[in-house]
């Protein structure tokens, strides 16, 4: 790790009031993915603010019957809280596919946003990486691009995005909350993360010296058909190749709404609205989820080595949505993908 | 000297209780819970296997909770009640995971045993793993390359009271 | 008598390693240490250009930046640098010899300071200039440069024309991938400084005694100068048989600083060790209509560095299996940019045997044979190369036991004819095949005359059981109960043992155990026969016992005096003896163990993805000393070719000669979800032949077949063969 200077902070004003008195400081909560990049050299903040006892760890009901989560509450006590198992168990069941139990009680909702891509190259301070090192180059589009993006994709980066917990959030229409300097704001969670474009090294459009304060759920949560579906390369503790959220609001067999969003595809948690709207009024069959399917990956493009995750992305696709028309019970622990 | 010296960030002041005992130790903020456990504490039951948080051998419970010691700063710590695999035997007597962790041979080179020990520690106080498919899932974090897994799952499910 | 051999006995180890008291190689103190951390090439080849250590120098808390400009002398000759498992061509890698870069994650300088981090902080600041070289890493991309071994085994008849002629015949590559070994434990070594130039050092490695006579000549020290300790391993694989890189730095630091030095490696670090090599497994099978094998042809591809020849036997093993009147083998290798590969659990046959039972699992399938039918078509009771009988083999009942538990008679042979619901169900079998391998180590026994016994050896414990097995066999052997046994292994000063490797410690150990027990029983009996109306004053060695703290008559065992009695009157507290094993010479035997594997696949077709749902692996290896750690020791090995088979890959960027997963979150070993039911089985083997307990070893059988069982279930499943391993979803989807 580097050499840096640690502060606790007392409250949101002083992290935010921290933030803005140290150019190039870095907020902690759970350290999970910072602390990780700090000692591969990938991250060298000056200061950590460690904002882990902030208070904001509460579940608030919101006035249009939703749910506000604090960004503090730890990714385990979101996913088993009983709001979250009882409205809005899709997002239970994406946390509970990430990570580890250990890394689950540790991880933050905020921090859990903020989590930096897995790319290979990212992570090796040997390569070029235009997401590490602006400017540099990207290694990955000529080289190791298995588990890479395939949607949103630039020439700058390929890189994806390795949350699973996001790929609910987008699905559920989360907000997020954030204050700083010049007051606080919300921003939908699908415009929260950025597409690489040529500035893959931002990956959010958090604003210096922001925090996130919050997520809040609208109060639709989708709880009867949903279903959340990662195909990765061990049965556990391993990053999306690809996942799908769905959540579908069901009248008999028609589709009144339904939700898409997956991950592993690209920079940031992906989402149709076209392909959405197509399902709207439809029957929930096979055939039209797969044409939504073929909607939302519509320009999708591959490089050498992650042509796969195309037609991977467009059945787990048609399974997701199938099991969330069926309302197929959720497990991580029994493997068997029903 | 032409060039002053490097000056690493000041030590920090950082009260742990560490299996039942109040220790004070001065750290520099880098210093993990992991490297102030086996450095500083001389607690080396638990395990740096990968300083990465894949692997869990550095798994402890804070609190209560298991979380990876590797990826926690000791300075953010301050305060925490810790638990490492030397405070849960009592007496002489050992904690019920450890004596069935030796009945099921659930380990061999001994290096992940720790870790997979607290952990299920963990695992038990959550309450959330009611079978052999769910424990699997749960443990999923700890890796044992020795491949004993099926006998950890035995021995969970040994102290789980479970035959 | 054999009151613990043969049982379940729990590990003897077993309370230290679950209480944390157990203490690796990393983690002994020692007053005033320091802690080196290695700053690593970051090119394939070439050479530094400049290495520039100023800015971490300036690091408080540093104390030295060690590189080739100012280290202290190493020896300059290969022959120094050769420790006990180098592979016999080629110059072995010196840690910060000189300015060569031989390949990437090289250590080209280690940074000492008085804390770990600040070491490790301090290394991102050296800064180093390459003249690099142009570089070749991949395989496939110089497999034309591939030569010839220069021992390949001899050929049996005309392998070419039988194949040409053959009524089916079977040619394909199958490709295995480098592989590493990833132990949970990291590379460490605390090197302690005793003054004088003396050191004990705690080093993580599979032979201490190695490590040791290594030490000694690449330092140049003599043998009491340096004394190599090593209680416990975590995980090794073979990975630590050959001295490692932080031992050298961390001995070269203590000796520079005169001060106890700790270097223990990063996860990535320990990706630039040694590795099961990438190999090209050309294998081709050509049968009669009859269903019996007329040619066997393998060829092995396979890496190596630019400075060793690395090569095991991938290629042979059909001798030991398969009747055949032809046959042909060649190893060819491929020097690269990279490390030396080294041994690898099963090292040749985990990669070779899973070629050929894939082979011969597609030759079953253009014969429309039953695969075990084909394999008992061409049972061979002798080693066809050496022509030998075995000392015992009981494949055969491996086949039937294993078929069995397994319920292999309810498979419907045609692929993709087995469902759950809408899972395609796949089952596939192998075979598994490994030599019973002995050698020289020495045990002594000290006993003393309250009835405890401590039994010493230089051996390793690398979580295989040699303290258990150790101390079940002397329990045996003094007649006393197993916590009257304390086992100390692992020291260089202890008696003599090669590294802990080929699964022969086992056998070794035990009958070194058995030999010193002899001595101290003679001993005994000298004294017992002396006493005043000794029951055994004319009793013969071979006509007494020890059991139940006596030395006792064989067939009578109320003539006795017990140990304490005889050692009172012969007036001395402790009877010490340390005997070298001693095997008969026996070249009219082949020793082997062997296995037969039954794996159930389910896979969901159209995602790719696949479950191990079972396992059974039913294991010929003579007599089993400890059921409960010999289970396990299978079981490991299960899940080590679940991982071959499924998940295991080290990736390599060819354009930077980098490895770009060289960490255990990306290279993927199984987790405890991908572990499902694995029964072990033990098929009854008595072994007259190969010594006198009839015990074979157990550390690498348990893996060799199991990735081909496993390849051949997912063919049996979707009718899809994939032959380059591992097999990752995507290669299903096609």
């Amino acid at each position: 790790m580097n050499n840096f200077q640690y502060s606790r902070a007392t409250d949101v004003t002083d992290a935010i009031r921290l933030l803005a008195a140290n150019p190039g400081a870095r907020l902690i909560a759970g350290g999970t993915n910072l602390i990780d990049l700090m000692k591969e050299n990938v991250e060298r903040p000056s200061r950590l603010i460690d904002i882990s006892r902030l208070p904001l760890r509460k579940f608030e009901e919101t006035a249009d019957g939703g749910l506000r989560i604090g960004a503090l509450v730890p990714n385990s006590d979101l996913a088993y809280h009983p709001l979250i198992e009882q409205r809005y168990p899709l997002l239970a069941s994406a946390i509970l596919a990430g990570a580890s139990a250990q890394l689950r009680n540790m991880a933050s909702v905020g921090g859990n946003l903020m989590q930096r891509t897995r790319c290979a190259y990212f992570y090796d301070t040997a390569t070029p990486c235009n997401k590490r090192n602006p400017g540099s180059g990207c290694s990955a589009l000529d080289g190791l691009n298995r588990n890479h993006a395939i949607l949103g994709t630039s020439a700058s980066c390929i890189a994806t995005n390795p949350s699973d917990m996001s790929v609910a959030l987008a699905a559920l229409n989360a907000l997020v909350h954030i204050a700083g300097p010049a007051g606080e704001r919300v921003i939908a969670l699908t415009d929260f993360h950025r597409l690489p474009g040529d500035a893959p090294h931002v990956d959010t459009n958090l604003g210096a010296g922001e925090i996130i304060t919050a997520i809040e759920l609208p109060s639709r949560g989708f709880a009867q058909n949903y279903s959340y579906l990662k195909i990765r390369d061990r049965l556990s503790y391993a990053f999306a190749l690809i996942s799908v959220a769905a959540a579908l609001d069901l009248n008999g067999n028609a589709i009144r709404e339904a939700r898409l969003a997956l991950g592993g595809v690209a920079h940031k948690p992906w989402r149709s609205l076209e392909a959405e709207a197509a399902l709207r009024g439809k029957a929930a069959t096979p055939d039209h989820f797969s044409h939504a399917a073929d909607l939302l990956l519509q320009g999708a493009t591959a490089r050498a080595h992650n042509g796969f995750k195309i037609e991977l992305a467009r059945r787990a696709i048609v399974r997701t949505l199938t099991q969330a028309a069926d309302a197929t019970p959720q497990s991580q622990s029994h493997k068997k993908i029903a | 000297m032409a060039e002053a010296a490097h000056q690493i960030a000041e030590r920090i002041p950082i009260n742990l209780v560490v299996n039942g005992v109040g220790r004070t130790l001065n750290l520099v903020p880098w210093t993990t819970l992991l490297d102030a456990l086996r450095d500083h504490l001389a607690l080396t039951g638990t395990k740096k296997g990968c300083d990465h948080g894949q692997c869990g051998a550095c798994t402890v419970l804070v609190d209560g909770r298991r979380v990876n010691s590797c990826l926690t700063l000791a300075v953010m710590m301050d305060g925490a009640e810790v638990t490492t695999v030397e405070g849960l035997a009592s007496d002489g007597t050992l904690h019920p995971l450890q004596q069935a962790f030796i009945d099921q041979d659930a380990f061999q080179c001994g290096y992940c045993t720790s870790g997979q020990i607290c952990s299920a520690a963990g695992l038990l106080a959550e309450g959330h793993a009611r079978d052999a498919g769910e424990i699997r899932e749960l443990m999923s974090g700890n890796l044992c390359r020795c491949g004993a897994y099926p006998n950890i799952v035995a021995a969970i499910q040994q102290a789980m009271g479970r035959p | 008598m054999n009151a613990y051999v043969g049982t379940p006995t729990s590990r003897v180890d077993g309370r230290a390693k679950v209480t944390g008291a157990a203490k690796y190689a990393g983690e002994f103190p020692a007053d005033g240490l320091v802690h080196g951390f290695i700053v690593e090439a970051t090119i394939p080849r070439g050479r530094i250009a400049r290495l520039d250590t100023s800015a971490a120098l300036k690091v408080n808390g540093v104390l030295d930046v060690l590189t080739h400009a100012n280290r202290p002398p190493l020896a300059g000759n290969d022959e120094a640098w050769k420790d006990e498992v180098a592979p016999e061509k080629g110059s072995p890698f010196r840690p910060l010899y000189d300015d060569t870069i031989k390949f990437s994650g090289q250590p080209i300088a280690l940074v000492v300071a008085e804390d770990w981090e600040t070491a490790k902080f301090a290394a991102t600041l050296v800064r180093v200039e390459y003249k690099p070289s142009s570089f070749a890493t991949d395989l496939e991309g110089e497999r034309s440069s591939a030569a010839e071994m220069d021992k390949p085994l001899k050929p049996r008849g005309n392998a070419a024309a039988a194949l040409a002629r053959a009524a089916v015949r079977h040619e394909a590559d199958y490709v295995i991938p480098t592989e590493h070994h990833n132990p949970m434990e990291l590379f460490a070594t605390t090197a302690v400084w005793d003054g004088g130039g003396k050191l004990t050092v705690y080093d993580k490695t599979q032979g201490v005694q190695n490590v040791h006579k290594f030490l000694c000549a690449v330092f140049g020290k003599k043998p009491d100068d340096i004394r190599v300790v090593s209680p416990y391993v975590g995980g090794a694989f073979g990975s630590g048989l050959r001295p490692q890189h932080q031992v050298v730095l961390a001995t070269l630091a203590a000796l520079a600083l005169k001060r106890s030095v700790r270097v223990v490696l990063t996860r990535q670090q320990m990706y630039g060790l040694g590795y099961r090599p990438m190999t090209i497994e050309r294998v081709g099978l050509g049968a009669k209509s009859d269903g019996t094998l007329d040619a066997v042809t393998h060829e092995a591809i396979a890496i190596t560095s630019r400075y060793e020849d690395f090569a095991r036997n991938d290629t042979g093993w059909a001798e030991q299996l398969y009747k055949s009147p032809n046959s042909r083998f060649s190893h060819k290798l491929v020097h690269l940019d990279v490390a030396t590969p080294c041994d690898m659990r099963a090292p040749g046959a985990a990669s070779g045997v899973c070629a050929l039972e894939c082979a011969m699992d597609e030759l079953a399938v253009a014969l429309k044979l039953d695969p075990i039918e084909l394999r008992l078509n061409c049972y061979s009771d002798r080693d066809q190369s050496e022509n030998l009988p075995y000392t015992s083999k009981q494949l055969r009942e491996c086949y039937a036991r294993g078929a069995e538990a397994f319920g292999w008679s309810r498979r419907n042979p045609a692929p993709r004819s087995m469902h759950d619901n809408h899972e395609l169900v796949g089952w596939g079998m192998a075979t598994g095949v490994w030599e019973a391998l002995q050698m020289p180590v020495a045990v002594r026994i000290a006993l003393t005359s309250n009835g405890h016994a401590e039994v010493s050896c230089a051996a390793s414990d690398i979580g295989t059981g040699t303290y258990t097995v150790v101390a079940q066999v002397a329990a045996d052997a003094l007649g006393l109960p197993i916590e009257n046994i304390s086992v100390r292994l692992a020291d260089s000063t202890l008696p003599q043992a090669p590294v802990e490797g080929g699964s022969w410690m086992a056998a070794s150990s035990a009958h070194a155990v058995l030999a010193a027990a002899e001595e101290v029983r003679k001993e005994l009996l000298s004294l017992a026969g002396k006493m005043p109306g000794s029951p055994l004053a004319n009793a013969e060695l071979a006509d007494t016992v020890l059991i139940d703290g006596n030395i006792a008559g064989i067939s009578d065992h109320s003539r006795a005096v017990s140990i304490a009695d005889a050692m009172r009157h012969g007036n001395i507290e402790r009877i010490a003896k340390e005997k070298l094993n001693h095997f008969d010479e026996d070249k009219k035997h082949a020793r082997n163990t062997h296995s037969a594997v039954f794996a159930e696949v389910k896979i969901d077709e159209q995602l790719g993805v696949i479950r191990v749902t079972r396992i059974v692996s039913a294991v010929a290896a003579g007599r089993i000393l400890n059921t409960k750690t010999g289970r396990s020791q299978i079981m490991g090995g299960v899940v080590w070719g679940i991982g071959m088979a499924l998940h295991e890959e080290t990736v390599m960027d060819h354009r930077f000669g980098r490895i770009m997963n060289a960490n255990i979150a990306e290279y993927h070993i199984p987790v405890n979800a991908d572990v499902h039911d694995i029964d072990v089985i033990f098929v009854d083997e008595p072994d007259a032949h190969i010594n006198k307990l009839g015990v074979k070893g157990l550390g690498e059988i348990g893996i060799v077949g199991v990735p081909a069982a496993i390849a051949n279930a997912v063919y049996h499943a979707t009718g899809k063969r994939i032959r380059r391993f591992p097999i990752t979803l995507d290669k299903l989807l096609g």
